[in-house]
């Protein structure tokens, strides 16, 4: 029998983690923010181009996730990527010079926004393509069995890519070979102008596992300690070698869903509303000042070496030198 | 008559066809109730209502293998795939399924469905959004592949496929979408008003699939080309001052090969252009067919302007993006100046 899958209260109580801890999960989530901002500031001055897709008001989501995980564990996601590599450990200018297509980023230029990788890190990139992770992180989850180790594959994906077919394919092989894979869907409740509503039979898409007796989990994804706590009872549960674990987080995006997005989909209070009252790390900052965890004064030093960090980043990604036109003919095959 | 842009052309052959046929259905990722990415479907939901345009979830594969059910069923879906680099997770279905089902059963059950997809690059969109993936489709029996250049062709010819009793892949060069781009990218960007082929005339029309237009006539060599690149190659030609034959093929399949094979009979030399990568590109397909029906015409090789074998890239699309410069060397190789 499948474990019962619910969805965990809003009040639920959960272990508050050691004041360090706090600390590190609201500089981690202000820096994906602050260098989300300035990406967007970056792709307003025409110095990024393409497609970008921001992370701002999910961060803690991958913040909480990367706290339930340890040393090994993989990590693979879609094209809003930013925020997953940031809180992989990967460098904030590398990142930055990938998006502005320079030597110096993470794919020296070749994938931009929706593609960077750092085997260093264990992230498995970004994928530009709707769903298409789905199945390679299933894959991982194989070779992290397969070789025995008890690492788990953090596979995230977003509300409209879960129905893509090969989603279901994934669930259903990593069930039946009990494959250590948490998957996460990241519902910000729209895949580009198209509401969950309009788009799925079933909205609560943490029950999208049933059938294939995964257990599923939705959790507030604007509450890095609830995710933190449930990511950390699914990858209990993967570890131990019962196979997958849904984890439906519930979430928004502030931004459009790139940075040409005319925004008709959804209301202005809407957005205002969300921003207001949920967003993850406010609400973190008022936990660790009422909780007597910090005070204002020295998470405005937090603020200020965040700034700092994605200043140089910003710099270094405009001053990296331009691929040279050789490097479009690199990394196809081995050798041509 | 109204100037339209390649947007307002495709919208309008979408309205006029829901308006002629009860049957047409139009579909797609943030098509109905957003009107498209690109707003090729803008108003028609508004208009036709929910069941006959509507959103779909995102799962190519199981919007093209539905449009193929509708189709073999007597209705005439015309759906859109919201850039043709997602096409492939639907690409069995296209190949296994809309091509092969006139054949298997013996004439008994067709698939006139149209597949509309933005293609090629231009707009900085890397390799997820800057394909052009025609080739998979013309080495595939069984379907038909257009590819429109100008505003007033693309309504005729969607109308046409939309109206076509077999399977068609509508390719829309998306760098076409507000303006004929010849490929001078660091100049300010050239609107379609004022464009003779944009002037798009009201209400019904087709343009028949499987012909070519000549967009210059010339005699010194022959260009064949289709979508943005008809207008790269147009501007080198006009800035060189070379009294060369620019052909828009307009379809790729069913191909005009009598107006290609008459070009280059009278011209003796020809240059193919492309977007997408060289090595079993179309391209090649065009110099092949070139050899055969015009050798003892031709005073030059062949020559292929085209995408590099390589992945669109992200930083380098220039360096990739077969321009006005690579068009003009090899029109003066095959010119031998
Ligand atoms: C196969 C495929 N189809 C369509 C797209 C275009 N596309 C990119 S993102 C997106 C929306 C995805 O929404 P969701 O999964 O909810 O992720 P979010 O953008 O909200 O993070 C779409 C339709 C694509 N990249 N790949
Ligand atoms: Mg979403």
């Amino acid at each position: 029998m499948a474990r019962t899958r619910r969805k965990r209260k809003l009040d639920e109580p959960k272990p508050v983690p050691a004041t360090e801890e706090l600390l590190k999960y609201y500089n981690d989530m202000l820096m994906i923010r602050r260098f989300e901002e300035k990406a967007g500031q970056l792709y307003g001055m025409g110095l990024i181009g393409g497609f970008c897709h921001l992370y701002i008001g999910q961060e803690a989501v991958v913040v909480g996730m990367q706290a339930a995980i340890g040393e090994g564990d993989a990590v693979i996601t879609s094209y809003r990527d930013h925020g997953h590599m940031l809180a992989c450990g990967m460098a904030p200018k590398g990142v930055m010079a990938e998006l502005t297509g320079r030597s110096g980023g993470y794919s020296k230029g070749k994938g931009g926004s929706m593609h960077m990788f750092s085997r260093e890190q264990s992230f498995f990139g970004g994928h530009g393509i709707v769903g298409a992770q789905v199945p390679l992180g299933t894959g991982i989850a194989f070779g992290l069995k397969y070789r025995e180790t008890d690492r788990v594959c953090l596979t995230y994906f977003g509300d409209g890519s879960a129905n893509q077919g090969q989603v279901y394919e994934s669930f259903n092989m990593a069930e039946l070979w009990k494959l250590p894979v948490i998957y996460i869907i990241e519902n910000n409740q729209y895949a580009m102008g198209t509401s969950v509503q309009r788009s799925s039979a079933q909205t609560e898409l943490f029950r999208r596992g049933e059938s294939f007796g995964i257990p599923g989990e939705q959790v507030d994804g604007m509450d890095v300690l609830a995710v933190k706590a449930a990511g950390e009872e699914a990858v209990a549960w993967a570890r131990s070698g019962r196979g997958p674990y849904i984890l439906e987080m519930k979430t928004y995006r502030y931004r459009g869903h790139s940075m040409s997005d005319p925004a008709k989909y959804r209301t202005k209070e809407e957005v205002q509303r969300v921003r207001s009252e949920r967003d993850p790390i406010d609400r973190m900052r008022e936990f660790l000042v009422t909780g007597a965890h910090s005070d204002e004064v020295a998470l405005k030093a937090v603020d200020r070496d965040i700034k700092k960090a994605v200043t140089e980043a910003a710099e270094f990604a405009q001053n990296s030198p331009e691929p040279a036109t050789s490097e479009l003919y690199t990394d196809i095959l081995l050798e041509a | 008559m109204a100037t339209m842009t390649m947007i307002e052309a495709i919208r309008d052959a979408l309205d006029v066809a829901m308006g002629r046929d009860d049957d047409v259905v139009v579909f797609g990722e943030d098509v109905g109730y957003f009107g498209g990415v690109f707003r090729c479907t803008q108003g028609l939901q508004a208009k036709y209502g929910k069941t006959r345009c509507f959103d779909t979830p995102i799962n190519e594969s199981g919007i093209v293998g539905t449009a193929i059910g509708m189709a073999a069923y007597g209705l005439r879906p015309c759906l859109e795939i919201q850039f043709a680099d997602y096409v492939y997770p639907a690409y069995d279905q296209i190949v296994s399924e809309a091509a092969r089902l006139r054949h298997r059963s013996n004439g008994d059950f067709t698939a006139p469905l149209t597949i509309r997809m933005p293609t090629g690059g231009g707009i900085f969109g890397g390799q997820t959004h800057s394909q052009s993936p025609e080739a998979l489709f013309t080495h595939v029996a069984g379907l038909k592949t257009v590819v429109p250049s100008n505003p007033r062709d693309a309504k005729g010819l969607l109308l046409a496929a939309i109206e076509d009793d077999d399977p068609v892949i509508f390719l829309e060069p998306k760098r076409l979408y507000n303006g004929p781009f010849d490929g001078h990218h660091e100049r300010a960007v050239t609107p379609w008003a004022g464009h003779p082929l944009a002037e798009v005339p009201a209400g019904y029309y087709s343009e028949p699939l499987g012909r070519a237009a000549i967009r210059r006539p010339g005699a010194a060599a022959t260009v064949l080309a289709y979508g943005t690149m008809v207008h790269v190659a147009l501007a080198d030609v006009a800035a060189r001052g070379i009294d060369a034959e620019v052909v828009d093929l307009r379809t790729l399949l069913p191909l005009d090969l009598d107006c290609i094979a008459a070009s280059v009979r009278k011209t003796g030399r020809c240059v193919v252009v492309h977007e997408a990568t060289l090595t079993s590109g179309f391209g090649a397909e065009l110099a092949a067919l070139v050899q055969e029906h015009c050798f003892f015409h031709l005073e030059a090789p062949v020559a292929r302007v085209t995408g590099w074998d390589t992945p669109y890239p992200h930083a380098q699309e220039w360096d990739y993006f077969p321009g006005p410069a690579r068009v003009g060397e090899a029109l003066a190789a095959v010119l031998e100046i």
